[in-house]
């Protein structure tokens, strides 16, 4: 019973450093970096929800009949490159918003902006 | 894993969160491997442990290197995160049991897509045949996010300017430019084995681990690789910024294209059944198209976006401007 969630736990356990890194973190490519480690914890929690025990990858050969669940890894493999895609724009935005402030932190950009 | 992103968050040092966050990336695709998702580690290894990485140091090295020592409310943050958590957690004990086979995520399609995808679409890789025909109009939307996320970085960070595109861009890369000659020469040897190997996993991609995604990512690596050794001049020269642009376009629109002709032939939208006369041949030919569609959209995006951090003055280059 406890080993069958520990997969969960550890999901939750990375999902929550990441959650804790947006919050608590003032600087804009550390939240980043949060946000990336954010979304890899839900990738790792489709892959553990399609893992069948003694099942094999999803490439049909002969003699194999139990294949672990394909369709959790289509959706992930997308969404990993679409992940950083978009992270990609969020240091675009993070990159021009240092031009303009020449701060990547919260509270200088935010100062700045009560200054004007 | 969770020691890694314990060290990311004490961590004061950008370069070294990057870093830390690269090995993470690595043992994320190692723990995909271990559940059997190798296309997915595949993707996870190429994009987490080497794009991401190498987008953050750029991204870094236009701004700033140290992070501000003070947080605000690290107090309240905890609080709300470990209430989160606590909640989270409680809800696994709702979960299956890890592994289960029959585990209500195992039941619905999926069984079906193992049975009979061999019969219907006559490729090995369930997750190739479900990624690009059973579910092929969801890829397109995404392909499409992809693309529109290449024009959102083209439109914020773009430095083709009329004036502009003459001038010399000074880059990060100058330095290395000039020195590691090693660098260079072994650069030149592996760059054409990285692109091969990008083709490969390119056209492969139906009997083994790979496909669009792939490939798209590790051919943008490859030129990458050419563009931080030789310096982003010599790079632009080769691969110009409009051809990119116009080969991102056409991945789309191939992939569009293959629905419409789908269409003409008295099919659904991007049922590849009847493009030929053989359905099964028919298949064939739509997920080859669309692979390539998909692989060139992402290679270019992934291009689009290095070539413009890059080309982007950095904050010492734009006071410098300033001052003269």
């Amino acid at each position: 019973m406890l080993i069958g969630h520990y997969n969960y736990w550890v999901v939750v356990a990375l999902m929550m450093l990441g959650f804790y890194i947006i919050i608590a973190h003032g600087n804009l490519i550390k939240k980043m970096v949060g946000l990336t480690i954010f979304q890899t914890s839900v990738f790792i929690f489709y892959i553990s929800v399609a893992k069948v025990d003694g099942g094999s990858a999803p490439i049909l050969a002969e003699g194999i009949s139990q294949y672990s669940n394909p369709l959790p890894h289509v959706l992930i493999l997308t969404a990993i490159v679409v992940g950083i895609a978009t992270t990609a724009l969020g240091l675009a935005i993070i990159v021009r918003i240092n031009e303009a402030y020449d701060s990547i932190e919260e509270e200088f950009i935010q100062q700045q902006d009560n200054l004007s | 894993m969770v020691g890694v992103v314990v060290a990311i968050i004490w961590m004061k040092d950008l370069i070294a969160v990057v870093m830390l966050l690269g090995i993470y990336g690595l043992l994320t695709a190692s723990f995909f491997m271990a559940m059997d998702a190798v296309d997915v580690a595949f993707t996870e290894a190429s994009v987490g442990a080497g794009i991401s990485t190498l987008l953050l140091l750029v991204a870094i090295a236009k701004t700033k290197r140290k992070e501000h020592p003070s947080r605000h409310k690290p107090l309240l943050a905890l609080l709300v995160v470990l209430v989160t958590g606590g909640l989270l957690i409680y809800g696994t004990y709702d979960m299956p049991i890890f592994g289960m086979a029959d585990a209500p995520a195992h039941t619905h399609v999926a069984q079906r897509y193992i049975e009979d995808s061999y019969d219907e679409i006559g490729i090995p890789n369930i997750v190739t045949s479900v990624l690009s025909s059973y579910r092929g109009f969801d890829t397109f939307g995404e392909v499409v996010v992809i693309f529109t996320a290449g024009l959102g970085i083209l439109g914020l960070l773009s430095t083709v300017n009329g004036t502009g595109t003459r001038k010399k861009l000074p880059t990060i890369n100058d330095s290395i430019e000039n020195q590691h000659i090693v660098l260079r020469i072994v650069g030149k040897i592996l760059i054409p084995f990285i692109l091969l190997f990008a083709l490969y996993v390119q056209f492969h991609g139906e009997y083994g681990p790979g496909g669009g995604f792939q490939a798209g990512v590790i051919f943008g690596a490859g030129i990458i690789l050419y563009a931080m050794l030789f310096g982003m001049d010599i790079a632009r020269r080769v691969i110009s910024q409009s051809l990119i642009q116009l080969i991102a376009a056409f991945g789309v629109l191939l992939y569009g294209a293959v629905g419409v002709v789908s269409f003409l032939n008295g099919g659904t939208f991007l049922d590849y059944n009847v493009l030929l006369e053989n359905p099964v041949a028919g298949q064939h030919l739509g997920i080859l198209l669309i692979e390539l569609g998909v692989g060139m959209t992402v290679a270019s995006v992934i291009i689009i976006i290095f070539f413009n951090f890059a080309g982007r003055k950095g904050p010492q280059q734009i006071s410098d401007d300033l001052g003269a």
